[in-house]
């Protein structure tokens, strides 16, 4: 809602200066999004007429004006803007003035020829954008009148942010009344006078659309002038409202609903046949609008309609064919109440947001439409002239919304603010706003007038009483209510600690976007995975992602990119699958590319390899203290992973990650080398952790015998692990692979595998006997099941 | 007796000139050793007679001692000498980078939302968390959201072909934390919310945290000492704040709140930096909770907005683009 600051000055009594204007409208909710001071310093502006033009002797461009500026003697003034002419009424900025812009206006030589002051533009004096030629009065503006009084300024456009709950101040005196409230002043409210009828035409209408359309007012004024002009204070009202004036008939709807706050129609009544009946569009109907585009009906639109054809979009838009134009004498003017239920989300369906559908769908005062109409009335009589024709009603009173009487306690109000506040204070707010107040042994009780369709129950009224009281008279406090003490489960890393450790490890926290595009989707294999949006903002970013990865590598592309060799990235987010409801797992990814070390001067550079991620892996899987429930599988890799270094997640034999190298070709897809290794794990496994039971320590001390063995090359060292574990039970205590060889020295297709047995009894000290025994148990073991041999 | 005086003089001299262990052990032999002087004059005694002999033996013996205390304290300085060239030669230059001190970093959302989260623990409010896809009912009419309000309006909704959607805030979680549980409650949801909105100064997701105080004696005052002490707690520092009329359908009274924050120009101005309000009646019976008995208040807060206010990040877009020279500064 944006208005002209004097005009709402004209209807209400305010002292207050501009800025404590503006600063008690923000606290009590009425936020004043912008606030633009017009035309100050037009001091020395006076309107002028051009009465002689010559041209420049020495410049094309240039002409030589004599003005009328009231002062006796015409001022010549060389003029270079396009529209100087003679007759015309203009503002002259004389001597000694100095503009908004910061010009000072001096006695000067142009090309030769004396000048003696400047013809001024609209954006040279600051009231309007407008530099395309000199501000163009209107004829009857009188000569030598300063500017500033002419056109009553200064001024200020005033923008408000509203809440969706204050329609009634969609229009000034509604906005008026919460300023006298504010201000302990009254609203300036003149009884709106009938217009004198003197015409007798009349049209029926018909009410069939119910409770939607519960109230229709109408009226016809035949002969206007259809070459009147929009008075110059009405225009600049509308300007400064930031709205532009098109023609007389147009300009006093849209001035009635600033004013007011009902939105109006002015259909040229020629175009109209029979009744103006209003009912449901039925579907498939279709009107071409003002705007010219086509509106497609269907049975949940008020329609405004004649006997023959859809006139207009109820609470909308007025439609194309019935519109007034410049040759229309008879106008048949719409001052109607619709149901908020009926309006909301229509404009939007039609992909419009118009004034009147802005202000309809939430909520505009029923009792409005007869003030609206004899005001419209009273300004086109006045200003294009024509007979008006009686009101024409339409009502079906039992639809019409009744402002309903709500109760306030006095210890509710106390209760929710946590502040007492006098009972005459409580009345006086009431009743500035309009409201009827009857007190109550513990309370009042209260009937909001008809604009306020948010005064509904007793909270609506503690909100009045708190926001005129205001909210900073408020004190604060400290909450004093029961308290229960939030037990954090011990037996779950907390994801704050998972992500300080990563950051330990070297990984930087990355934060996508959930939403990626199909086409990324399916380099990588997850095509119709994912929950696609209905309406995303573009392809981009249209399924909600079915994985971390392909958005993390893409910001690891995009560091790559910009000279980042070594790239460590984690994200923690939910992942996305269809069902009912979706599936959303939280989920770790890491994506890591370039050396395996920073670049260091002691250190060889050697390149990032599956297992320096699978130590990361490692450490994470330690620290929840269950590492024996997880297991790694080279089977059942999924596309986006190298078939030979990518590995399967398990726990307790479920899957629930995996990483490795991305799979070659899907790294040259995405432009990046094969150093890239990727891991995604299921959080909530990973953040399991075991509450520590514990054991007493061994008092005996452990015997340690290293072995070399030789196996063929596709017996992995899980496999190992198992059989050793297996031959050796509860007395090994640890076994470590130390070395891991093939090449020169071993038999082609086999490896050679260092490893050191950690031996330890609960009950006695091994002897080297024992000790021996369980190696030759092992190897036994090993021999038989993996084809292995000693090594010498 | 002078002669054996005076080759003690000269060997004295000559210990303190030794300048390698091995030359001062070559002294040590040929003063105490078998065939050493000392020695050499301690084997003449016996041919003495006895009264001479007492006192020869005597003045051999001071000699004696003398020389082995100059040559042990003399020892002692070599080593000492020895160690020093050795540990010399043994120095490294300490100002060379050390190995794997490289260090990641948490995300500075992530940063700023566990410091609010850690803020209200502290005071008892419990994490609660809910689903970022939705139903229409837990993101607006359970809040008091009628089917095309107005109000939704201000919420550019993602819809999915089931008609669910993706969560606009996090207030959902109120009314999930509600249902199925009486007050006393208090919870914090930190999470991601999405708005279809993109341009320099909106993110189509972003991360709000929701607060929700229920109980039976909590009120407006409480909850505008609250957030005061939040404000606070977070900055580190007083703020003059305020607290200005406002509407969300879920809350009555509705305030946001505004800090006067100073700007790089030394000019001040307010900033919005969180909504919040009385828990709607309607809200609370919606989720089984008697207005009557029970009164609490809620607010949420855009993390990107704190994060770029403590931290100084000027550029919304950064905070997605996950681009290592700006992830690096917050290590």
């Amino acid at each position: 809602m944006k208005f002209s600051e004097n005009w709402l000055r004209e209807l209400v009594d305010v002292q207050a200066d501009r800025a404590q204007l503006a600063h008690a409208l923000t606290m009590a909710g009425l936020e004043v999004e912008e606030l633009t001071p017009l035309g100050e310093g037009l001091g020395g502006v006076v309107v002028a007429e051009i009465i002689g033009a010559e041209k420049h002797p020495e410049a094309d461009r240039l002409q030589v004006c004599r003005v009328d500026a009231g002062q006796g003697e015409p001022l010549q003034i060389v003029c270079g803007a396009p529209n100087a002419r003679v007759g015309i009424k203009v503002p002259l900025a004389t001597v000694g003035a100095s503009l908004p812009g910061g010009i000072q206006i001096k006695a000067a030589r142009l090309r030769g020829v004396e000048s003696f002051g400047m013809l001024c533009s609209a954006k040279e004096l600051g009231v309007d954008n407008d530099a395309s030629g000199l501000l163009e009065l209107p004829s009857d503006a009188p000569v030598g009148t300063p500017l500033a009084d002419y056109l009553g300024l200064p001024d200020a456009s005033i923008e408000l942010k509203l809440t969706p709950n204050r329609p009634d101040c969609l229009g000034l005196y509604g906005l008026a009344h919460d300023v006298a409230a504010l201000f302990g002043s009254r609203v300036k409210t003149g009884e709106q006078a009938a217009a004198r009828v003197t015409g007798d035409a009349r049209r029926g209408i018909r009410l069939e659309a119910g409770k939607d359309a519960p109230r229709y007012l109408g009226r016809i004024v035949e002969g206007i002038d259809p070459a009147a002009r929009t008075p110059l204070w009405l225009a600049e009202r509308l300007r400064r409202a930031g709205l532009r004036p098109i023609s007389a008939v147009v300009d006093i709807t849209n001035y009635v609903m600033l004013e007011l706050g009902q939105p109006m129609h002015a259909f040229d009544n020629d175009r109209l046949e029979g009744d103006v009946v209003v009912r449901h569009a039925r579907a498939g109907e279709t009107l071409k609008l003002l705007d010219g585009s086509e509106a497609m009906l269907d049975a949940g639109f008020v329609l405004i309609a004649d006997d023959n054809k859809p006139l207009a979009v109820a609470g909308v838009m007025g439609g194309f064919d019935s519109r007034v134009t410049d040759a229309t004498r008879n106008i048949f003017l719409e001052s109607a109440h619709f149901a908020p239920a009926a309006i909301m989300g229509r404009a939007r369906k039609l992909g419009l947001h118009t004034d009147a559908s802005h202000r309809f769908e939430r909520g505009v005062d029923p009792e409005l439409p007869r003030r609206a109409l004899e005001r419209a009335t009273e300004l086109l009589l006045a200003i294009a002239g024509g007979k008006a024709g009686p009101v024409l009603v339409a009502e079906n009173l039992a639809d019409l919304p009744r402002p309903a009487a709500v109760t306030l306690r006095r210890a509710r109000l106390r209760r929710v603010l946590g502040v007492e506040v006098a009972d005459a204070e409580v009345a006086r707010i009431f009743t500035a706003l309009g409201m009827q107040v009857e007190p109550q042994a513990d309370g009042w009780r209260i009937i909001a007038p008809s604009s306020r369709f948010d005064i509904e129950r007793e909270e609506d009224l503690v909100e009045e009483v708190a926001r005129i009281f205001g909210y900073d008279n408020i004190p604060t406090a400290t909450p004093a209510g029961a308290l229960a003490l939030a037990a954090e489960p011990e037996a779950r890393i907390g994801e704050p600690a998972l992500r300080e450790q990563l950051a330990a490890r070297g990984y930087h926290e990355a934060v996508n976007l959930s939403f990626v595009s199909a086409e990324l989707l399916s380099c990588w294999g997850f095509a119709g995975r994912g929950v696609p949006l209905a309406n995303p903002l573009s392809a981009d970013l249209a399924v909600m992602r079915p994985s971390l990865l392909p958005g993390l590598v893409e910001a690891l592309r995009h560091n790559r990119a910009r000279q980042q060799e070594r790239v460590r990235l984690f994200e923690v987010a939910r992942v996305f699958a269809e069902g009912n409801p979706p599936v959303e797992t939280p989920t770790l990814a890491i994506a890591a590319c370039g050396s395996a070390r920073a670049e260091q001067w002691g250190e060889p550079s050697r390149a990032l390899d599956f297992f320096d991620l699978k130590g990361d892996l490692d450490a994470l899987l330690a620290w929840g203290g269950e590492a024996h429930r997880w297991a790694v599988h080279a089977d059942g890799l999924p596309a986006w992973l190298h078939p030979g270094r990518g590995a399967r997640l398990s726990r307790d034999g479920e899957t629930v990650g995996w990483l490795g190298a991305l799979h070659p070709q899907l790294a040259k897809a995405l432009d990046l080398g094969p150093d890239v290794h990727v891991l995604e794990l299921a959080l909530e496994p990973l953040l399991a952790r075991r509450l520590p039971r514990a054991q007493p320590v061994a008092r005996f001390p452990s015997v340690r015998r290293d072995i070399a063995i030789e196996v063929p090359e596709d017996v992995a060292w899980s496999r190992i692990g198992e059989v050793v574990r297996g031959s050796l039970g509860g007395v090994l205590k640890e076994l470590r692979l130390f070395d891991r060889y093939s090449g020169k020295g071993v038999e082609a297709g086999r490896k050679s595998l260092a490893m050191g047995l950690i031996l330890q009894d609960a009950s006695r000290t091994l002897t080297d006997e024992d000790a021996d025994h369980c190696v030759r148990q092992t190897l036994a073991a090993l021999e038989q099941t993996c084809k292995a041999k000693l090594r010498g | 007796m002078d002669d054996l005086e005076s080759r003690a003089v000269q060997a004295q001299a000559e210990i303190d000139k030794a300048d390698t262990l091995e030359a001062l052990d070559a002294l040590r032999v040929g003063l105490l050793g078998k065939s050493g002087i000392v020695t050499a004059a301690l084997k003449t005694l016996g041919s003495l007679p006895p009264e001479e002999k007492k006192v020869r033996g005597a003045e051999v013996n001071r000699v004696k001692e003398r020389l082995a205390d100059a040559l042990a304290a003399r020892k002692l300085v070599l080593e000492q000498a020895e160690l020093d060239r050795r540990l010399a030669s043994e120095t490294i230059d300490v100002s060379l980078p050390g190995r794997d001190g490289e260090r990641g970093g948490i995300h500075p959302i992530t940063r700023a939302l566990e410091r609010i989260a850690a803020i209200f623990a502290r005071l008892g409010y419990q994490r609660a968390d809910g689903p970022e896809i939705e139903d229409d009912w837990h993101n607006f009419e359970a809040l008091n959201f009628p089917p095309h309000h107005p109000a939704r309006a201000m919420h550019d909704t993602f819809y999915f072909a089931d008609g669910r959607l993706l969560r606009t805030h996090t207030s959902p979680v109120q009314v999930r934390s509600m249902k199925g549980r009486q007050p006393p409650i208090r919870i914090i949801a930190p999470g991601k919310v999405y708005r279809s909105d993109s341009d320099q100064t909106h993110s189509p997701m972003f991360h709000q945290i929701e607060g929700l105080l229920v109980d039976e004696t909590s009120s407006f005052a409480d909850l505008k000492g609250t957030l005061a002490e939040f404000i606070r707690a977070f900055f580190e520092r007083d703020f003059e704040m305020r607290f200005r009329p406002s509407y969300f359908p879920f809350t009555e009274p509705s305030a946001e709140v505004d800090i006067r924050w100073e700007t790089a120009d030394g000019q001040s101005r307010w900033l919005e930096v969180l909504g919040c309000g009385m828990v709607h009646p309607n809200v609370l019976a919606n989720c089984g909770i008697d207005p009557e008995r029970y009164t609490g208040f809620a607010f949420g807060l855009g993390v990107e907005r704190f994060a770029m206010l403590r931290y100084g990040v000027t550029d919304l877009r950064a905070f997605f683009e996950n681009d290592l020279r700006f992830l690096k500064q917050f290590a």
